[in-house]
């Protein structure tokens, strides 16, 4: 019994104390070229790290991986200690309870409500339907979306079902937070609405997110703006300073082109990065 | 080239079979642990079943009055006009009421299947089902299966029950034959063996239609394009199974029952 007791603690504790996402040359294709090649990177408990790079370099087949929706050809996935690329289907379903995913196109369930697309993972669980709708009003309201409730997707405009997309991955309140592209596609007035999400967020849950976004914009209002709570809204840090707990990842053509914090991606000497950023 | 072709073709039919055998193996194995989905299922079985209604009492009713028709014709010729019942039962339902039954809800719910599946998985939804903790095989495929499997046996009860009654209407408002002879003819034709041979197709016809229409909509690829073909695809391979399989079921029927 002792010994049962023992391995949890000593699990916890090095789940505490190492990385969330821990990547570990990563590959993966799907025809012959190769979609991810050798891509290693760890992200700390709390961190946002940005997942920057030109369109089809493998960014969304990275944020699969990372909830185990696809299985690398070789390396490892390390989430929360806990290696999810040899992890069982069944076992993952139980395990991605702690993750929250946002699909680049919302991915909503269009034959059901907006109320029953966010508390679809509550009723999973079992909840009781007043004790969830209560949580899907709460979520809703943290994405300023109270009166869209009882409204289907298909009345929704693109940047309110990436809003619901939102409230539905965070309403179990999850560990990890997932964003693929969340401003796709959408106008530079809603992307900064749905930015504004990103950092509340970050600054409210202080959850671990990978953010992907192929808008250089966005991905610098993220580590240059905190979200304050008094006012209920999004400011630039003083100073010009930056947010500590975000992180830059750079991909080009499936590999690693950098990975550090605003400071060292803004002073980088690498001309092809240069010539991106600028 | 074609050597290339050919073992790209036979690898990808091999892949397509391991694929089929084993969404069907795990929307069986569901059936028997938890979570269970009774809401879908219902909703399903009032969507299959429910819904095919009419077409299924469409189908039989004028595939019996036509059997009465056709069979007149022949049985006159052999003085066994009085024969029309026993006929038009046997053919509904050993053979016609299954087959036809099996192709008209392929034909309506196996591509509604397919291409219901088929957007799920190119707009993500699918992947989204995953990602929210469900299996998509247990939320969306067994309900399927369960319902049509279900409904597909009450389904053909009903084809086969219309279409004795469409040869009836035939028979007597047509043919002139004696109501009574003709039920009589059709009840002292039907053995057990008879029943349970198309009622045994029913099941196997239900179960190729769930997972053919779900295996297509499942592996949909491509955009709206893709969710076309699947629906192509479901509706072209379940109905080519249907008639393959009742061969093969009517073949291992006789070699039980004798006829």
């Amino acid at each position: 019994m002792p010994e049962t007791q023992e391995a949890p603690q000593t699990e916890n504790a090095a789940e505490d104390s190492g990385p969330v996402v821990e990547f570990d040359k990563v590959c993966i294709q799907f025809t012959r070229k190769p979609v991810l090649e050798g891509i290693s990177f760890k992200v700390a408990r709390g961190e946002t790290l940005i997942i920057l790079g030109p369109a089809g370099c493998g960014k969304s087949v990275l944020m699969k991986l990372a909830n185990g929706l696809l299985k690398p050809d070789s390396g490892e996935i390390s989430i929360f200690g806990q290696r999810i690329d040899t992890m069982r289907e069944d076992d993952l379903y139980k395990f991605r309870s702690r993750i929250g995913m946002v699909f680049q196109e919302s991915a909503l369930f269009d034959s059901l409500s907006v109320a029953d697309n966010v508390a679809y993972r509550l009723h999973e669980e079992g909840m009781s339907e007043q004790e969830a709708h209560k949580k899907v009003e709460e979520a809703l309201h943290f994405v300023d979306l109270d009166q869209a409730i009882d409204k289907f997707p298909s009345e929704l405009s693109g940047g309110m079902r990436r809003r619901v997309s939102i409230a539905r991955a965070i309403i179990s309140q999850p560990d990890l937070i997932l964003y693929d592209s969340p401003t796709g596609g959408l106008d530079p007035i809603t992307s900064t609405t749905i930015i504004e999400l990103v950092v509340k967020q970050r600054d409210v849950s202080h959850a671990t997110s990978l953010v992907i976004t192929h808008r250089l914009q966005d991905a610098f209002v993220i580590a240059r703006n905190r979200f304050n709570s008094q006012d209920n809204k999004m400011e630039q840090i003083p100073d010009n300073g930056i947010d500590e707990s975000t992180r830059f990842l750079v991909m080009n053509e499936g590999k690693v082109v950098f990975d550090g914090d605003t400071r060292q991606l803004v002073h980088t000497d690498d001309p092809w990065l240069k010539d991106y950023i600028s | 080239m074609p050597v290339a072709a050919t073992d790209s073709f036979a690898k990808n039919t091999v892949a397509a079979v391991q694929e089929y055998s084993i969404l069907a193996g795990r929307a069986v194995a569901n059936m028997f642990s938890g979570p269970r989905y009774w809401a879908d299922i219902f909703t399903q079985m009032d969507s299959i079943g429910v819904g095919s209604v009419p077409i299924v009492i469409l189908t039989g009713f004028f595939t019996g009055c036509v059997l009465a028709l056709q069979s007149e014709t022949a049985l006159e010729q052999f003085g066994a006009v009085s024969k029309t019942g026993s006929l038009v039962a046997l053919s509904m339902v050993k053979e016609l009421g299954p087959v036809l039954t099996a192709l008209m809800v392929s034909g309506r719910n196996a591509s509604g299947m397919a291409s219901e599946l088929g957007s799920m998985k190119v707009t993500e939804q699918i992947d989204a089902m995953r990602a929210l903790g469900t299996d998509p095989t247990r939320k969306l495929v067994t309900p399927r299966l369960v319902a049509t499997v279900f409904m597909l046996f009450f389904l053909t009860v009903i084809s086969d029950a219309v279409g004795i009654a469409g040869g009836a209407l035939v028979s007597v408002s047509l043919l002139g034959l004696n109501p009574t002879t003709y039920i009589h003819s059709s009840y002292a034709s039907l053995a057990y063996g008879n029943v349970v041979e198309g009622l045994t197709k029913a099941l196997f016809s239900g179960f190729i239609i769930a997972t053919v229409g779900c295996f297509y909509g499942m592996r949909t690829e491509g955009g709206t394009q893709g969710v076309g073909k699947s629906t192509t695809q479901a509706v072209v391979v379940s109905s080519v199974f249907i008639i393959i399989v009742d061969f093969l079921t009517s073949r291992l029927m006789i070699a039980i029952f004798g006829s």
